[in-house]
């Protein structure tokens, strides 16, 4: 039960980290129709950032900022510099300008900072324990990040739904050329919406760090998980990027850890534990399947 | 230069007399390495025209056609190992190792989840349907690196090509020009298959499928079949890679090699057929000079496709037939 729990959370918390990426790029795609498989890149920007800044003893609080602040910029400039021509281009064009992005900024990562993955530790403050459920002390810092994904989660829902700003960011996503008519400086709103987009991605980039290796490439892994996030919980819904993010964060990590001991009811030890870890590995998939067979458009679907 | 023949044929031509004189140039320069090279961009090319089949005109966006891809290669290094080993496969078959056996077989089974595929992900469109093509592909890899019994993450050896009486697929020229004659067969059935009336409600059905529903036609129907022909190919091409580096490995799946197929496609001329087998060649031969640069190659190619992406539509074929015409993609030939 104790077990349970624990996984529950660690469930609980790569679910915030997916929410974070899912967040940003649901509301890119929803708001400016665009697809950017480059979001990933950003998560691996903040990333490096981050872990080199903090392994220069800037701290960690500067060296998440510098993560973030990182994402942020990079995200603005490839808005500025590229995404802006793609609005109106249909998805396939978008898919592959920032497929070819991810190849730019994969290698330009292995030439700054070489092939070898990057280690970097939670800070001191946090690198302990908590016993919130006796009997289970669970790692401070995990707990840090699932408080960060709820708290900036609120903030990102208050900032569209109920600020001026989110207004016209949802006016400019239902008729961009009213709300330009109408005084609203949208291209300048729609690279800062791009930057703080960037912003979530790289949070999410810094605080998933120190559970796996900083290197070229990790982008791509969680890119796709966020894509499975996204689809299942319907494209450009915030509510629907909660759902599937949980989903499939809880989905990931129960499976890693219970299929294969289910499947040795049935089967032999040896093959069930090799079965086990297939199945797992694909259970979040074949989860999307599911949910796509019953629902094409996602279980909050928000476009017509 | 003969008014008849329009600028696309040309290019079809072109492209294929040069594919034919790449061995004689290659032992003019006494460099064995370019066959091997134009080699692995004739089979991708297989691949990216079955893709552009369902991409340039069924507008079905599919971003996991390297499963298919993998399937294909998979199904031949299965057989093959059995068929080396002499083990039991299934019900006591012992796999094989007869070209004519694997090559179809692959596309067989290829097609088959090609069907499965097409099923559950044509509910969707749009982003919906690229992302879950996608999801699926990452399923297989997954499946293929677990698949601790044939290698897992390492791969599996091809211990023998395979067969074809007659035929000496070991001998470099032999294979390239057997390549070269499958992506001949390929683009021309396909082409055929275009100018038909299935070819007809396919592009209609990506231009307007409340339409053709109205018209009386299933689109569901006629989009699941070109989807499963498109990943037969890939089957086929698969096979081929397999024969072609004598190893399969999970990275065949990988979702970058769904991209590059894209890529391919896209760089050559989107809706055009004949643009992929440019495209492919475009690619490999851009890699191969851009690694004689720098290791770090990626970081021009990148900017290179944002390039051709955002200035540069309709691709190589959209170009070398006129700018102007780019755009008019499925209205035959008009002169």
């Amino acid at each position: 039960m104790l077990l349970f729990l624990e996984q529950l959370l660690n469930g609980l918390q790569f679910g915030v980290t997916l929410l974070l990426m899912a967040s940003g790029l649901t509301l890119i795609f929803g708001i400016m129709n665009l697809i950017n498989l480059a979001h990933g890149s950003l998560f691996m920007v903040g990333a490096y950032v981050g872990a080199t800044a903090i392994a220069h003893g800037s701290g960690f609080f500067l060296g998440l900022l510098a993560g973030v602040g990182a994402a942020a910029i990079t995200g603005m400039v490839m808005e500025f510099v590229i995404m802006r021509r793609l609005y109106r281009r249909d998805h396939l064009d978008q898919v592959l300008a920032t497929f070819g992005l991810i190849l730019f900024f994969n290698e330009m990562v292995s030439i700054v900072w070489g092939r070898q993955p990057i280690a970097m530790d939670p800070p001191a403050f946090l690198s302990g324990t908590v016993e919130f459920i006796p009997g289970a002390p669970y790692p401070a810092f995990r707990l840090a990040v699932i408080a960060t994904g709820i708290l900036v989660t609120g903030f990102l829902y208050f900032l569209v739904m109920k600020t001026r700003i989110g207004m016209w960011i949802r006016a400019g996503a239902s008729n961009r050329e009213m709300i330009g008519a109408l005084g609203v400086n949208i291209s300048l709103l729609y690279t800062l919406l791009f930057g703080f987009g960037a912003a979530l991605a790289g949070l999410a980039g810094v605080m998933a760090a120190p559970f796996s290796a900083v290197q070229s490439g990790m982008g791509e892994n969680i890119l796709i998980l966020t894509f499975v996030v996204i689809v299942i919980g319907g494209i450009g819904s915030i509510r629907g990027a909660v759902a599937g993010a949980l989903l499939i964060g809880l989905t990931d990590t129960l499976g890693r850890v219970y299929i294969p001991d289910l499947m040795r009811l049935w089967l032999p030890p040896s093959v069930a534990d090799g079965a086990g870890a297939s199945l797992a590995s694909m259970m979040i998939y074949i989860l999307m399947a599911v949910v796509l067979a019953f629902r094409p458009r996602g279980l909050f679907q928000t476009h017509g | 230069m003969v008014k008849n023949i329009s600028r696309k044929s040309w290019s079809t031509i072109t492209i294929f007399v040069v594919l034919a004189l790449v061995p004689p140039v290659a032992h003019a320069f006494d460099n064995s390495f370019l066959i091997t090279m134009f080699n692995r961009a004739v089979i991708y090319a297989v691949a990216a025209v079955g893709l552009d089949l369902i991409i340039g005109f069924g507008g079905m966006v599919s971003f996991g056609h390297a499963a298919f891809f993998g399937i294909g290669a998979y199904t031949a290094g299965i057989l093959g190992t059995h068929a080396f080993d002499g083990s039991d496969f299934i019900f006591g078959w012992t796999g094989s190792n007869d070209a004519f056996v694997v090559w179809p077989l692959a596309m067989l089974v290829a097609a088959f989840f090609g069907l499965i595929i097409g099923l559950i992900s044509l509910r969707t469109s749009g982003v919906y349907f690229i992302m879950i093509t996608l999801a699926f592909a990452q399923l297989f890899y997954f499946f293929f690196v677990s698949l601790s019994q044939y290698g897992g993450e390492d791969g599996l050896s091809l211990w023998d090509r395979n067969a074809i009486p007659g035929l000496d697929l070991y001998d470099r020229n032999t294979f390239y020009y057997l390549c070269c004659a499958i992506l001949l067969a390929v683009w021309f059935l396909l082409s055929r298959l275009v100018g038909s009336r299935f070819g007809r409600v396919i592009i209609g059905c990506k231009q307007n499928e409340r339409r053709m529903r109205a018209l009386g036609y299933d689109p569901l129907l006629y989009k699941l079949t070109a989807f499963c022909i498109s990943a037969a190919i890939g089957g086929l091409a698969g096979a081929l890679i397999a024969n072609h580096s004598e190893f399969v490995s999970p990275g065949l799946l990988h979702w970058s090699r769904s991209g590059e197929l894209m890529v391919i496609v896209i760089l050559g001329g989107l809706g055009t057929l004949v643009g992929p087998i440019y495209g492919a060649l475009a690619l490999f031969l851009m890699e191969e000079s851009l690694v004689s640069f720098t290791e770090h190659w990626q970081v021009i190619l990148g900017p290179v496709l944002i390039l051709v992406v955002v200035f540069f539509r309709g691709g190589i074929v959209g170009f070398l037939s006129g700018a102007g015409k780019a755009t008019v993609k499925s209205g035959g030939d008009h002169g």
